[in-house]
C-alpha cells in the first residue's frame, strides 16, 4: 500500500504541529509513521499584534507523533497573501 | 477495519465531509484518501473560521493525522446505517470466533 503522502512529495507544504506552530518546507520524504524530512523549512510565527513573522530554519526532520495537519501550500495563492497584514492568534495546541 | 471500510466507500462516494481536530480547528473538504490509521486526506479544503484561522489559506489539498481527529462530520444522505450496524455485528462475530481459536 502505497502512503497517501506520496503525491506531495518535493511539493512545498505546512506542517501544523500538536504544539501549534506551523512550519513551512519542501517535503523531501516521510515515512509510516508521519515522520517528515523537511528541505528549507521555515517557522511561521502568527500573532496578534504584529504581522506573520518567518524564521527559516533549514533542514528538519518532524516527529510524526507532533504532527497534526501537513496541506500542500497553493505558490500562486501563498504569493498572493501580504502576510505582513495577517494578525491572528497562533493555532491551538491539540489537546488529547 | 469496519470503519477503514466505511471510510472507503465515503472516499468512493467523494464525500463533503468536515473534520472537527483535537485543536478545535474544523476542516471541511472532499475525501480523497483514507488509510489503515484513519489518517484522512482532504481536497478543496475550507477552514470553518477563515477570520480567525488565517493559517491555512493557501493551502487546497490537505493531510490529517488520524490520531488528531476528534469528529468527523459526515452527510447523513452518504450513510447506511442499516448496513453499517449489519458490518459490525458481523465484525464482532468474527472477533468472538477469531478469540475462541
Amino acid at each position: 500500500m502505497t502512503s497517501i503522502l506520496q503525491p506531495s512529495i518535493d511539493q512545498r507544504i505546512a506542517v501544523v504541529t500538536n504544539d501549534g506552530r506551523l512550519f513551512v518546507g519542501t517535503l523531501r520524504g516521510f515515512d509510516q509513521t508521519t515522520n517528515v524530512i523537511l528541505q528549507d523549512a521555515s517557522e511561521r510565527v502568527y500573532s496578534q499584534d504584529q504581522g506573520v513573522e518567518e524564521i527559516q530554519l533549514g533542514l528538519y526532520v518532524v516527529r510524526g507523533d507532533n504532527i497534526a495537519i501537513i496541506g500542500e501550500i497553493d505558490d500562486v495563492i501563498d504569493s498572493e497573501i501580504d502576510h505582513t497584514t495577517i494578525r491572528a492568534a497562533p493555532l491551538k495546541p491539540v489537546v488529547h | 477495519m469496519l470503519f477503514f471500510s466505511f471510510f472507503q466507500t465515503l472516499v468512493e462516494r467523494n464525500a463533503q465531509v468536515t473534520v472537527e481536530l483535537k485543536n478545535d480547528l474544523c476542516i471541511t473538504g472532499t475525501l480523497h484518501s483514507v488509510d489503515q490509521y484513519l489518517n484522512v486526506k482532504l481536497n478543496n479544503v475550507t477552514v470553518n473560521d477563515p477570520e480567525k484561522y488565517p493559517h491555512l489559506m493557501s493551502v487546497k489539498n490537505c493531510f490529517i493525522r488520524g490520531s488528531v481527529v476528534r469528529y468527523v462530520h459526515l452527510p447523513p444522505s452518504e450513510v447506511d446505517t442499516e448496513l453499517l450496524q449489519d458490518g459490525c455485528r458481523k465484525e464482532c462475530k468474527q472477533g468472538l470466533s477469531g478469540q475462541q481459536k
